[in-house]
This record gives structure tokens, C-alpha cells and sequence, in this order.
């Protein structure tokens, strides 16, 4: 939380972002290393290989059923690749148990969403909180000392990271009973109460208008400021080429291009991706 | 009119008229047993009216029923309430708790008479703690391996768990001895000018039993309010994005299984004392599924409930075998020469069942539900209609 928000201002055409720096000057923090998914005869995930850097947003984007959210379970723990690996930071993820993978610093919002439906908004972010929080059954039982202070520390958090995505004032209120934007903004505010390095947004802009979309921008940019690399899975081109500094395009479970937005936008393996390959050129 | 009950709501009273209500309602429980206490009050006891008293059962006896049930359906809701596990077996914990007390406690038991591991019985407070950690123990036992499964067939392993107890206690010789049990199972400590305080009459156990109620209740109270309790909540409504947000749902599942492990094996040192007499009839399946529809009934997930619940499903028809004394009504009636028993004695189980189902079916969040929990019951409810 050091420095304010950046002053981009997003703009209507796909500005061209300072290009990604040569991968020596930055501190990989991701690492998906020639990973192949299989689930029986189907490759879900064929020897996808990229790099996420710290501090950048990262866009993840393809057609449908090309295997973006089964990466992002790869990376979260719910799958374990059939091959390769994905380092974090240098450790090795895949295998891990899910919440030791969230206490490492990956935290991840889901496509439907999936907040805890009666239960207030702080009290989704606390669970969020919690992850961090060391007191257990003996602690809370007796109300020790240590676990006073977790829960003021978790209670605070809660209500700046409700500001910070923007719907402060709905505290009490069940998540089930939130406006859809909302929702989609307390799952991101219960990923960052976790404290993350990484954060994994799976398509946060699903069922928004433009406006709400302008703000979400604003919101990731915000939140990479804050010092957490973003990734992003996004059908929006609009979004996805304003917001992120660099673009990897999954077709059918391979990658086929990664680069700046510009240079993504530009490359005719994209296009033939996503609206098919001329038939004269075929 | 939900304006007014939300006035009403003992939580939103101001501080001092909280705690003087709940003082109140404590010294009132306290009461409760006494003939005194009615006839003070200027209740009339005996064949005329009766409302509270019953009259064919002793009124300690039945309350402190009321004390253990309850304390099992507290611990019973922290598993099924809070953590949203179905355990059919929570009497198998009963059974631990009060076999160790039995055993530890009792000159005749096998422990001593047979194998000389003991040199004497010990006192019945050493045996409690023990009696309680080895419920625990049995808790984590059960489910480390269990807890991996999801719904039914947890269960169905919990069923087995119970009966598995019981049916080892009631066909095995070696210490639990069979179906003879265990007799002169030890009592608390205590006297009063020179006479035991605990012995056969249920009264001091009930008093016992209610201040280890307020004890537990305090207790998991705290838990269910803190990071411990959000997270079972959170792993009650979506375990998988709860685990993808950091909660080790495996470990806290554990925890509230060992937690209402332990309460219930406390709640079977409790019985074993006062009925002096161990063996393995009182382990039945019908006990664990009573305790279950005792928190059900209540409304899982709230902690009020669970007492509301342990306490009417014994109260409810110990009280109906009075009602025939109350009312006056006969006990049998004749139709076409052949003679049918319709005393309320013994169609007690007949009505309070009839009770229960139409609770569930107007009331399936139970009678003092929690919020949240009353929410999702509706939400649920709601989506299986549309699914139709």
C-alpha cells in the first residue's frame, strides 16, 4: 500500500502500453513451465509456457475453451498438471494443498462467482483475512490476546479494502443480497484480503456495462499501484488492451502469441484465432 | 410488526437489562426441580393442573435428561449447525465418555477386579478430564480418515462409528463386560453436613449440569465468533472457494468434529455418574438420531436453538405422560369389546412425533434458527422449486 493511484488515463482506442522490459530486469514471480493438462483424452493445457513478472497485468485471452480458467486452476491448486511444473517465486505449486497456495501469495477471483452467499460483506473479506491469522480453537476459546488483535487487524482491513474497491457502506448487508457489481467487487476485495502477491481476476468484467467497465480498469490499476501483479482473464478487448502491459493468447490450449497489446493486436495468428483464417489465406 | 420484533430482540435491549433477564431466567432454571418452588408460586400440584410439573416422572430426573441432551445437542451443532457435517453417530462419543468415567471410577470394574491396573477406583473428577480428551481423541480418530468425504458418506461412516460401539460393548467381555455393564459407577465430590451431595437424586446433577451448560455455551460461543467459526460457516456454504481463500478446511473440520466429540463425552461423564449403571442399551441408534433432530428441531447453526431443542425433545414428552393427570382424560377406551390403551403414556412418541414433522414442514429452519442459516434454508427451498 505505498504509492497512490496511477494517473493513466484509460482511453477509448487501444493506447499502445510501454512494452514489457526484457525479462532480465524483472524479478519473475510466476513461472508456467511447459505445462500440459489432460483430463482423459481431452488436452486441456498443451505446453503452455510464460513468465509473469512483478508488478505487471498480465492479460490471459483466447477464444472459448481455450483453456484460460483451467490455467488459473492450475495455478491455484485445483488441478495439478499432468506435466511440467509452475513455480511461484521459485517454489514449485503444483501439488501443493490450495489454502498453503493462497497463503503463499496467489489469490484468485472466480468466473461465476463464489462469495459465501449469507454472509455479510466483511465477513467475506475476514475469511480472506484470516488466511494469515495464526490463532486456532485454543486461542479463540480463551480470546488470548493474539487473537484480539487478528481480529481488530481483519476487521480494519475488511472495511479499507471495502473502500478501496468501492462499495463501502454495505458492511452488513448478506453478499447474496449485493447488486452483481458489487458482488464482482467484494470477491475482489475477499482475494486482496489475503494479502497476495498475485492476484488471479477470472473475467471480473463478465455482465458489465461500459461505465462499470472504465471504473473496473481504474480498480486494477489500482490495485497493481498497491505493489500486486494482476492477472487477467478477460473476453474484453477494450479492457484487456488498456489495462495490461502485456497480452499471452491461448488457442486451444496452446499458447500462440504473447507480446504488448499492440503487438498482439497486430499479429495475424490472433486475428485467425479469433475470427477465423481468410479463406484464401488458408 | 418486524420493526417491533426487532425492538424486541433480547440482543438489541440495553446492557443492563440483558444481564439482569439472563440472571433472572438462570435463577428460574435453578428452581425449576423444586415442589417448593410451584407451590410458592401458588401452582397447585397433584391430579388438578399442572403446567410445568411432571407428575408420573420425577421433575429432577427429567430436567437433568433435559442438561445432558442438551449439552450433547450443543456439541452436536457445532458439527452439523456450524460446520455443516451430517454426523449420525454423536452418541458414539457419549458412549466413550461415559465408559472411561465407568471404568476408571467403578470398584467393579474389570480394570480392577481382572487385570489389577488399577490399585483402587479413582474419584470421578479425575476420570471427567480423561473421559473427555479420550472422546476427543476419538473424534480425531474418526475423522482423520472420514473427513476427506463429503455428505453422505460421512453419514454413513459416522452411523457405523456409533453402532460399531455399541455393538462391540454390548458382545465383548473383556472390560466393558457385556450387557451386565458396569455398576457403581463413582459420583462427583462433595457433601453436604456429612451426607454425599451427589447420589441417586438427579437434583444436584441437574444444578451440575447446568452450570457446565453455561460453561460450554460461553466457550463455543467464542469460538463461533471468531476466525474459527467464519470459517466453518465458510465451509458450510462453498467449501472449495473457502479453501481457495485460505482456509485449511480439512484441519477446521477436524476441529469441529473433535470439538462436538469432546462436548458430547463430557455430556456421557455427566450421565454415567448419575446413573451409576453403564451398558450398552443406552447407546442406541434412536439416542444419536434423537440428539439430531434435537438440534434440528431447535434450529442448527444457532446456539439458543440447540438448547431450545435438547430440551423439548425430552421435556415434550415426559410431559405429555402428565397431560392425562392434567386434563383428566381416560386411559383406555373400549370400541366393539376389545380394549385399546390410549393413555398419553403411551402414545407419547405417537404425538411428539406428529409434533416434529409439522414443525419441519412449516418451520424446516427449526424453531429458533439462526439468521443465516433460516437464509440459506429459504434460498435452498426456493431453488429446488425452480428446478422442478
Amino acid at each position: 500500500m505505498s504509492e497512490q493511484p496511477s494517473l493513466d488515463k484509460p482511453s477509448d482506442a487501444p493506447e499502445p502500453t510501454p512494452s514489457a522490459a526484457p525479462a532480465g530486469d524483472r524479478k519473475p514471480l510466476l513461472e508456467v513451465d511447459n505445462v500440459t493438462l489432460r483430463f482423459g483424452g481431452v488436452v486441456a493445457l498443451n505446453q503452455v509456457n510464460f513468465t509473469l513478472y512483478e508488478g505487471e497485468i498480465l492479460g490471459l485471452i483466447g477464444p472459448n475453451g481455450a483453456g484460460k480458467t483451467t490455467c488459473f486452476n492450475a495455478m491455484t491448486g485445483v488441478y495439478t498438471p499432468t506435466e511440467g511444473a509452475i513455480r511461484f517465486q521459485g517454489g514449485k505449486i503444483s501439488g501443493q494443498q490450495r489454502f498453503k497456495i493462497t497463503k503463499m501469495g496467489i489469490a484468485r477471483t472466480f468466473q461465476n462467482i463464489r462469495l459465501f452467499p449469507e454472509m455479510t460483506a466483511l465477513e467475506n473479506i475476514q475469511v480472506g483475512a484470516d488466511a494469515h491469522h495464526r490463532t486456532s480453537v485454543p486461542g479463540a476459546l480463551l480470546r488470548l490476546p493474539r487473537h484480539r488483535r487478528e481480529e481488530k487487524d481483519g476487521l480494519k482491513l475488511a472495511h479499507d479494502l471495502l473502500e478501496l474497491v468501492g462499495i463501502g457502506g454495505t458492511e452488513h448487508e448478506a453478499a447474496r443480497n449485493l447488486p452483481y457489481g458489487s458482488q464482482r467487487r467484494l470477491e475482489i476485495a475477499r482475494a486482496l484480503a489475503t494479502r497476495p502477491k498475485l492476484l488471479c481476476l477470472d473475467e471480473p468484467a463478465a455482465g458489465f456495462n461500459p461505465a462499470e467497465k472504465q471504473d473496473l480498469m481504474q480498480l486494477i490499476k489500482k490495485i497493481r499501484d498497491t505493489g500486486v501483479t494482476v492477472l487477467l482473464i478477460e473476453h474484453d478487448m477494450r479492457l484487456v488492451m488498456g489495462v495490461t502491459d502485456r497480452i499471452v493468447v491461448l488457442e486451444f490450449g496452446r499458447k500462440i502469441a504473447e507480446g504488448s497489446p499492440a503487438e498482439v493486436a497486430a499479429d495475424p495468428k490472433v486475428h485467425a484465432a479469433y475470427l477465423g483464417v481468410p479463406a484464401d489465406a488458408a | 410488526m418486524s420493526a417491533l420484533r426487532e425492538r424486541l430482540r433480547i440482543s438489541n435491549l440495553p446492557k443492563p437489562a440483558r444481564y439482569s433477564l439472563g440472571a433472572l431466567g438462570l435463577v428460574f432454571l435453578f428452581l425449576l426441580p423444586n415442589k417448593w418452588f410451584y407451590e410458592y408460586l401458588g401452582i397447585p400440584l397433584g391430579f388438578a393442573y399442572i403446567p410445568l410439573y411432571t407428575t408420573k416422572n420425577d421433575m429432577a430426573s427429567v430436567l437433568f435428561i433435559c442438561t445432558w441432551i442438551i449439552l450433547l445437542s450443543l456439541g452436536l451443532n457445532v458439527v452439523v449447525g456450524y460446520a455443516g457435517l451430517l454426523d449420525l453417530g454423536f452418541f458414539g462419543f457419549f458412549a466413550v465418555g461415559a465408559y472411561v468415567v465407568a471404568l476408571l471410577t467403578s470398584p467393579e470394574s474389570k480394570l480392577l477386579t481382572e487385570y489389577n491396573w488399577l490399585e483402587s477406583p479413582w474419584p470421578w473428577l479425575v476420570a471427567v478430564p480423561i473421559g473427555i480428551a479420550l472422546s476427543l481423541l476419538a473424534g480425531v480418530l474418526l475423522g482423520w480418515p472420514t473427513l476427506r468425504l463429503r455428505g453422505d458418506y460421512l453419514a454413513i461412516v459416522t452411523l457405523g462409528f456409533a453402532e460399531m460401539i455399541r455393538i462391540v460393548a454390548k458382545q465383548q467381555d473383556w472390560i466393558l463386560n457385556g450387557d451386565r455393564g458396569i455398576p457403581e459407577v463413582g459420583h462427583p465430590p462433595g457433601s453436604v453436613g456429612g451426607e454425599p451431595l451427589f447420589s441417586f437424586d438427579a437434583k444436584p446433577y441437574y444444578w451440575l449440569a447446568l452450570c457446565v451448560i453455561i460453561l460450554a455455551v460461553f466457550l463455543i460461543r467464542n469460538l463461533v465468533r471468531s476466525r474459527v467459526g467464519r470459517a466453518w460457516v465458510a465451509i458450510r456454504e462453498d467449501e472449495d472457494a473457502a479453501e481457495l481463500m485460505g482456509v485449511p478446511t480439512f484441519r477446521f473440520k477436524l476441529w469441529a468434529f473433535a470439538i462436538g466429540a469432546a462436548v458430547g463425552g463430557l455430556s456421557g461423564t455427566l450421565w454415567a455418574g448419575q446413573a451409576n449403571f453403564v451398558n450398552s442399551t443406552t447407546f442406541s441408534l434412536e439416542n444419536s438420531i434423537l440428539v439430531l433432530s434435537a438440534v434440528l428441531l431447535g434450529g442448527a447453526g444457532n446456539i439458543a436453538g440447540a438448547i431450545l431443542g435438547g430440551f423439548l425433545v425430552i421435556y415434550i414428552p415426559e410431559w405429555l405422560r402428565s397431560v392425562g393427570d392434567v386434563f383428566g382424560l381416560p386411559e383406555t377406551v373400549t370400541v366393539g369389546g376389545s380394549t385399546y390403551d390410549i393413555s398419553p403414556t403411551s402414545l407419547r412418541f405417537a404425538i411428539f412425533g406428529i409434533v416434529l414433522i409439522v414443525v419441519m414442514i412449516f418451520r424446516p429452519q427449526g424453531l429458533w434458527p439462526n439468521r443465516r442459516r433460516a437464509a440459506e434454508i429459504q434460498h435452498r427451498k426456493k431453488e429446488v422449486a425452480v428446478g422442478e
